[in-house]
């Protein structure tokens, strides 16, 4: 299929298709640390953590119409303060949610599935009611559309440097939080042994609902920088939770590290065939792979112990 | 097969009648008193359908939770305000139109289901309805079943037709062949790129899409994808695009994923006014997801867009955001909605009667002069002619008109040579 291009064009286009390939890993990475928090740390499968995303980019279509209507003259710095907003409004549905709802659960983790499932269609109905059906366009500042002129055939777009950019902000934040701070080891204590934790003096309620919370205010960031690349409407949220899932379980539930490798690998696998064949097939091709891996290994790429 | 028969409806004696059948509901419109004269229910109603001296009862039924909500808002409004205009104008044989709205939640069975709550429960007398062919494929049998009238409004891939469905919006050939024909010759295209969403629409469409390239323009198709519903990932799509360099990118993205493609394609630093694309999938709706800044420059090929400018659509506009708030917008399918309840109304006075077999047989020939789009009439096959237009996105999400074809163009669902 190359024989027509002149070695010019195919070096930059595998320089593009690299980066193709990169900004999808991010995205993944991205898409997948709240649940991996959630569901690798806690063990709640969480099928709401795409409404929570999409809670997040709601945040960024009201502060960028606040914005425009308000603040005109700051309009080109918006988007940080959006994607805080969304943090702080994603978590704190998320410490409420546990609070009502995920706590009493604990001991039965399937149903949590359900649970959040059930909260998943409830939240997608609230935001039709509040939003409206149609999807909301968000506008972004002009300096964040377009893309870096790199050589006549090589292009990068800007967007995609800054999910690059914050996916790997909040995988450092989110490292060093989990295994460098006091809540962090409090965390993985809970998690080991939660008796244990509890009788040593560590308030394992507090932690697991800031741990729930963390877990969804990543989802909004998410959400958030997802507005640059994606579309905003009620339902979605529902885009993103199967490649999430997929990442998380292939990767490893419980390890930070597996579900990077995990985004990677599938990231790289999908991009590339995306490349050679159609899309269709290449995400068929992608999920084999998956599935064919976990019969060999049930646990992920990378296994630690579990709260059973 | 239905040429001749059509060519009929067109001498002049048939559309000496045809005028005065329109003049009927005129008369019927002008006092009050017009109800007292309103023909007796045992003559109009023959089969049990819901209808009274002073009501007639019809069904809309579309999805206003789920997915599709967000494409099918519109068509339930459109419908809703064109049953208000008929109403306020004498209703439909001296009778007021009462609706029963049902919600098909996304879910082909549940459409089903409704349907025939609507048929066998409520004897609605027509139902306005469905918008993916999925969920027109679970509704069909039951409208063949229990002898129902289906109001159909989106643009879709053809290959069907039924005596109990009018298809108000255009079907495949209609709505790509005379769009590809003005590309070919404005721009000069020689090359294609297809890029389309996994499922039977885009399929079907690109297919054609692909015959008509070929073996008419005498181009050439460089490449052809299809990403799995919701996709939200492109970029190595557009990589393809770029190193293919093709003449047109011929696109039918639907849904989330349209937002995703055209931001993505903005990113990667695709110039849309300087790379040709044309999508038969970006209505203004979509629009206001995918942000007009992302799109301006694409052209678009349908029957309608917001902007044309004409006497109905002048009027229509308007009473549309009268009714549903001044940032609404209103795409193709939206007006072909619009269509539906007017195209009954007059079936029915045309037929003088409610019967579902009466207006099956009376459809054919039926015109609408108020239509948004301008002009509209049902062909033997239950679809409709209708002018295929082409048109170019702007910065504020409208589409400017480029391009109309001259004449009606026929519906032709089952196309020869395209299949």
């Amino acid at each position: 299929m190359f024989g027509d291009y002149s070695l010019g064009d195919l070096g930059s286009i595998f320089v593009m298709q690299g980066f193709a390939g990169l900004i999808l890993f991010s995205v993944y990475v991205l898409m997948a640390l709240g649940l991996a928090i959630i569901f690798g740390q806690m063990g709640v499968i969480n099928m709401a953590h795409g409404e929570f995303m999409i809670l997040g980019a709601y945040v960024t279509w009201m502060t960028s119409n606040l914005f425009q209507t308000y603040l005109p003259s700051l309009f080109s710095g918006y988007f940080f303060l959006a994607m805080i907003l969304a943090f702080v409004a994603s978590g704190a549905l998320g410490m409420l949610v546990e609070w009502v709802l995920i706590r009493h659960l604990y001991k039965r983790p399937l149903d949590t599935l359900l649970a959040t499932w059930g909260l998943s269609l409830i939240l997608q109905q609230a935001y039709r009611s509040v939003f409206g059906a149609r999807e909301v366009g968000v506008e972004l500042p002009q300096w964040m559309l377009g893309s870096l002129h790199v050589t006549d055939s090589i292009e990068v777009p800007i967007n995609g440097v800054f999910v690059m950019c914050l996916t790997v902000l909040i995988t450092v934040c989110v490292a060093y939080v989990m295994y460098k701070s006091r809540w962090g080891r409090q965390v993985r204590a809970v998690v080991q042994n939660r008796i244990m934790a509890g009788a040593v003096g560590i308030n394992t309620e507090k932690v697991d609902r800031y741990t729930f919370g963390l877990g969804c205010g990543i989802a909004g960031v998410a959400g958030s920088a997802f507005t640059m690349i994606g579309s905003t409407g009620p339902t979605s949220g529902q885009l993103y939770i199967v490649d999430t899932f997929l990442v998380v379980v292939f990767g490893g539930a419980a390890s930070l590290l597996g579900t990077i490798a995990s985004a990677f690998s599938i990231s790289q696998t999908q991009s590339t065939l995306e490349f050679f064949l159609s899309g269709s097939m290449a995400k068929v091709l992608t999920l084999l792979a998956v599935v064919g891996i976990l019969m060999l290994r049930p646990q992920g790429l990378f296994a630690l112990k579990v709260r059973k | 097969m239905s040429d001749e028969a059509n060519k009929g409806l067109l001498s002049p004696l048939r559309r000496k009648l045809l005028m005065g059948m329109a003049a009927v509901p005129a008369i019927t419109m002008l006092p009050r008193a017009s109800f007292a004269q309103a023909p007796a229910t045992s003559a109009v109603n023959t089969t049990g359908l819901a209808v009274t001296d002073t009501e007639v009862t019809v069904g809309i039924l579309h999805s206003a939770t789920g997915t599709m909500a967000i494409s099918e808002t519109g068509s339930i409004e459109a419908e809703k305000l064109a049953i208000e205009q008929i109403n306020a104008t004498g209703g439909v044989l001296g009778r007021k139109i009462k609706f029963i709205q049902e919600d098909g939640a996304s879910d082909w069975p549940t459409f089903a289901e409704k349907a025939k709550k609507l048929l066998v429960n409520d004897k609605v007398a027509a139902i306005m309805g469905c918008w993916t062919s999925a969920s027109r494929k679970a509704v069909l049998p039951v409208m063949e079943q229990y002898n129902g009238m289906l109001y159909y409004p989106t643009f879709y891939e053809g290959l069907e037709q039924s005596k109990n469905v009018i298809y108000t919006g255009q079907e495949a050939t209609q709505q790509i062949l005379a769009g590809l024909n003005w590309i070919a010759k404005e721009k000069g295209a020689k090359s294609f790129f297809f890029i389309g969403s996994d499922y039977i629409w885009p399929r079907t469409s690109n297919k054609i899409a692909r015959k008509h390239v070929e073996n008419v323009l005498k181009g050439k198709v460089v490449g052809e994808e299809y990403y799995a519903l919701g996709s939200t990932q492109f970029n190595s799509v557009i990589n393809k695009i770029k190193l293919t360099k093709p003449d047109v990118i011929f696109t039918d993205v639907v849904g989330g994923s349209n937002v995703a493609f055209y931001k993505q394609l903005k990113a990667a630093g695709i110039d849309l006014s300087k790379q040709a694309l044309l999508t038969i999938s970006v209505t203004e709706d979509e629009i206001d997801g995918i942000g007009g800044e992302n799109i301006a420059g694409a052209y678009a090929c349908m029957k309608y867009f917001q902007s044309l400018d004409n006497p109905n659509n002048k009027t229509f506009v308007p009473a549309f955001k009268k009714l549903w708030g001044e940032k609404t917008v209103i795409g193709d399918v939206t007006q072909a909605a619009y269509l539906g309840p007017w195209l009954w109304k007059l079936t029915v006075e045309k037929a003088g009667s409610f019967d579902v077999d009466k207006i099956a047989t009376a459809s054919p020939g039926v015109e609408f002069k108020g239509a948004p789009e301008g002009y509209v009439r049902i062909h033997e096959n239950h679809h409709l002619w209708s002018k295929t237009r082409v048109g170019r996105a702007k910065l504020d999400g409208q589409f400017e008109l480029i391009y109309e074809t001259a004449d009606l163009v026929e519906p032709d669902p089952f196309p020869k040579g395209y299949q």
